[in-house]
């Protein structure tokens, strides 16, 4: 078939096809336990929470320097904000015409439905070649389908290259952020992981950060030159060109994509730009939100094949995963605005106190508890998902911070909403909101329910505080006192000073 | 001008003051105020409890009750609230149109253009940053997330707190981040919240300052609630008691600590 006509019979797909939401065959967009509980063992970890804040301190800063310097940063955010907006009104038709364009240049497109499905065509891939061995770009997309837990079921050992990535690698831990995996660890427990998992690593290694991108670079050398498959993921492709580009900062993914024979990037289908000149906007949102850079080290753009140049067969596989689903909601769709610099979770007081694992889905943060539970759909009431959207106190920091102006705390809000119209049968918190709604429409109500807050003043005594309150209630009492209820209540007042009501 | 205060269901059951010096000082000032008696609440915790058909009915009465008011010749609405008046602001709309309410979702926008949080009245439509108080005390100012990031008051707060006579301002570190209240976030992610409040107390302690300030009595029982468990001896008072205070009357009382002083 040509790719022409592969591209009409897609089209067709694409429109008749009903969504569904994510698979997740390796768990990486749900965690074993809801937010609260993941969080209780987050904040316990003193290291933890100094390395965070002390990481994410500085990014902010570096951040908040660099976007000051530009007089333009506002207009930049909004064509940010409309060239995704537009992208994702017209997303079947960009596809098509993306997909044509690569195959013309010499690529080959494949079209993944869901995590399960893309994992198969890359082994699939990889094991024609006759490989044993893989370099991968740092990449969410491979991360969230569990790629390389299928390729080493497959028998193929897959090295993460990226050096925060390689650190987690090593560790057998998972990604925290989405730009620093390793951000909850400090250099000394990176130098004790080298130590410990580098197999001909220096035994005098220190923990300075030179000595360290020394090791790992000793470490991947060999293994980038004798690659035969490379894996990435993809920051942004532009449709009119059919270009790819990966954006980075220590050069490991530029080796990955150009040294090994093969090359196949797993792209989810919200990557996509219409055209050539967008990147324009992006090149300069990303580095500036993501590492407080004014641009990126190495920015690499590619396009099917060149002869004699670089890799010699390139497959690009085409991720839904659910993502097709969140299209279909008009206000979450915002969700596939995002371009992963992660400058929401650098602002983020939760995330800065528990970390990205608390949020259980490789998409932590903000962004993440937006993300995730529109990916994977909310599953009844004891989803662990569905916590995820109100570990937020709805500071509207992450709005703030969003190079795109996705709008994260009424998408929140929203996400609340669909975690409660989940619950199969009512909670107690669904008979108190029922039965404070009716007395908030009913004036006398309201007044006789005000009267019965002194109840409280019984509670707190003659010392005018309240220091215990049962279950839920105690997990503010646990910390905070409250006010005894006032003697009179504004409306007394007013009655008593100006009369009427 | 005539301008109708809104007390907040938290300011008019369990936090009177605020309400209540909003009321005296509109009142010195020498404009007419008036208290639609039938208003209860904004619906805010509905709506970001995730209940949005539950807030429906109590969005669509505050906007009934306010109505009647400015058909009524009210000129303005005011509530000592940032998040109260977010609320109006941002949501009722959303509220009334995810329902597929038109009406109400443009009632509700009408109203809200002429609805204010304090420090924007004062400074956007009244025209005063000198409201001539006095408050002989040592004090900072906690912007609280809804003042700041969704009504974007800016600096106003602050404007009107320099001109206060005998009042010192201090400057409170990462005044900008959440203290971690977030209404049912205190209570269903209590850990996270009380972590964010332990990085918030601890600025304003070594702020040195007296008296911590906040445009929203809700953010303040936060913060106090928690000052007053360490006995820090540092006042949580919300800034329209700041701006009613004159020399004849300091409102010095802490949020949670001095219930028993409050004046009546
Ligand atoms: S939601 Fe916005 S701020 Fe957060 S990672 Fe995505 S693009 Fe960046």
């Amino acid at each position: 078939m040509t790719g022409h006509g592969r591209a009409a019979e897609r089209s067709r797909t694409i429109e008749l096809g009903m969504p569904t939401p994510a698979s997740d065959p390796h768990r990486h967009l749900r965690g074993t336990e809801g937010f609260p509980a993941a969080a209780h063992r987050a904040l316990a970890d003193t290291q933890l929470r100094r390395n965070l804040g002390h990481a994410t301190r500085t990014i902010r800063a570096k951040r908040a320097g660099v976007v000051a310097e530009l007089d333009d940063w506002e207009e930049l955010r909004r064509a940010g904000e409309a060239i995704k907006a537009d992208t994702m009104a017209r997303l079947p038709e960009l596809l098509v015409q993306f997909e044509e364009r690569v195959t013309a240049r010499g690529g080959v497109v494949h079209w993944a439905r869901d995590a399960e499905e893309a994992n198969r065509i890359v082994v699939d891939l990889v094991r024609g070649t006759g490989a044993d061995e893989v370099v991968k770009v740092k990449s969410m997309a491979t991360q969230e389908t569990g790629l390389n837990e299928a390729l080493e079921a497959a028998g193929v050992a897959a090295l993460e290259t990226d050096l925060a990535e390689l650190i987690v690698q090593l560790s057998h831990d998972r990604p925290s952020h989405f730009l620093v995996p390793a951000i909850h660890r400090n250099r000394a427990e990176i130098r004790e992981i080298f130590l410990r998992e580098m197999p001909d690593v220096d035994p005098d290694l220190t923990d300075e950060p030179r000595r360290l991108a020394m090791a790992a670079r000793a470490h991947l050398r060999k293994r980038f030159l004798a690659a035969k498959v490379g894996i990435s993921g993809v920051n942004f492709a532009v449709a009119d060109t059919g270009t790819l580009s990966v954006v980075e900062s220590e050069g490991n993914g530029r080796m990955c994509l150009t040294l090994p024979d093969t090359l196949i990037t797993v792209m989810g289908v919200e990557k996509l730009v219409p055209t050539w000149s967008d990147l324009e906007v992006f090149l300069q949102l990303l580095p500036r939100s993501s590492t407080g850079e004014r641009m990126n080290p190495y920015t690499s753009t590619w396009a099917g094949v060149t002869p004699g140049d670089g890799p010699q067969a390139f497959h690009l596989v085409l991720l839904d995963n659910g993502r097709s689903n969140v299209l279909a909601d008009a206000q979450g769709r915002q969700a596939l605005h995002c371009i992963r610099c992660s400058a929401c979770l650098n602002v983020c007081p939760v995330y800065e106190r528990t970390g990205g694992h608390a949020y259980g889905s490789i998409y932590p943060g903000p962004i993440g508890a937006v993300l995730s539970p529109q990916l994977t759909g909310i599953d009844g009431p004891h989803d662990v998902n569905a916590t995820l959207p109100f570990a937020s106190s709805l500071c509207g920091a992450c709005f703030d911070a969003c190079p795109v102006r996705i709008d994260i705390p009424s998408m929140l809000v929203q996400q609340r909403a669909a975690a409660v119209d989940a619950h199969t049968r009512r909670t107690g918190q669904d008979v108190a909101m029922a039965a404070a709604a009716i007395a908030m429409t009913t004036p006398g109500r309201f007044k006789l329910a005000e009267r019965a807050l002194g109840v409280g003043r019984v509670l707190a005594g003659r010392k005018g505080r309240i220091s215990t309150l049962p279950w839920p209630l105690s997990g503010w009492s646990n910390a905070r006192d409250l006010p005894a209820p006032p003697a009179e209540t504004f409306r007394q007042w007013w009655a008593r000073t100006h009369g009427g009501t | 001008m005539r301008i109708a205060v809104v007390a907040t269901c938290l300011g008019d059951a369990l936090f009177p003051q605020a309400p209540i010096a909003t009321v005296e000082l509109l009142e010195r000032l020498g404009h007419e105020v008036v208290f639609p008696a039938d208003q209860t609440c904004c619906g805010q915790m509905h709506v970001n409890t995730g209940y949005l058909d539950a807030a429906l009915p109590v969005v669509r009465h505050h906007v009934e009750v306010f109505g009647q008011a400015f058909d009524a010749g009210v000129d303005a609405v005011v509530a000592p609230s940032g998040s109260c008046v977010g609320c109006v602001r941002h949501q009722h709309a959303m509220v009334a149109r995810r329902a597929g309410d038109e009406g109400l979702a443009r009632a509700a926008e009408q109203g809200a253009e002429r609805t204010y949080e304090l420090s924007e009245l004062l400074v956007d439509v009244l025209g005063v940053t000198d409201v001539g108080a006095y408050y002989p005390h040592r004090v900072t100012y906690h912007p609280t997330c809804h003042s700041l990031r969704m009504l974007r008051v800016g600096d106003k707060p602050l404007q009107l707190l320099r001109a206060v006579r005998g009042l010192e301002l201090v400057e409170l570190a990462d005044a900008e981040v959440c203290c971690g209240f977030g209404g049912t976030f205190a209570v269903k992610n209590a850990e996270t919240s009380t972590a964010m409040l332990a990085d918030k107390m601890a600025a304003v302690l070594s702020s040195k300052a007296e008296v911590c300030t906040a445009g929203d009595s809700s953010c303040l029982m936060h913060i106090g609630g928690g000052l007053s468990r360490l006995r820090s001896g540092v006042r949580t008072v919300h800034l329209a008691e700041i701006l009613a205070s004159t020399d004849r009357d300091d409102r010095s009382a802490d949020i949670v600590f001095d219930r028993a002083e409050v004046r009546p």
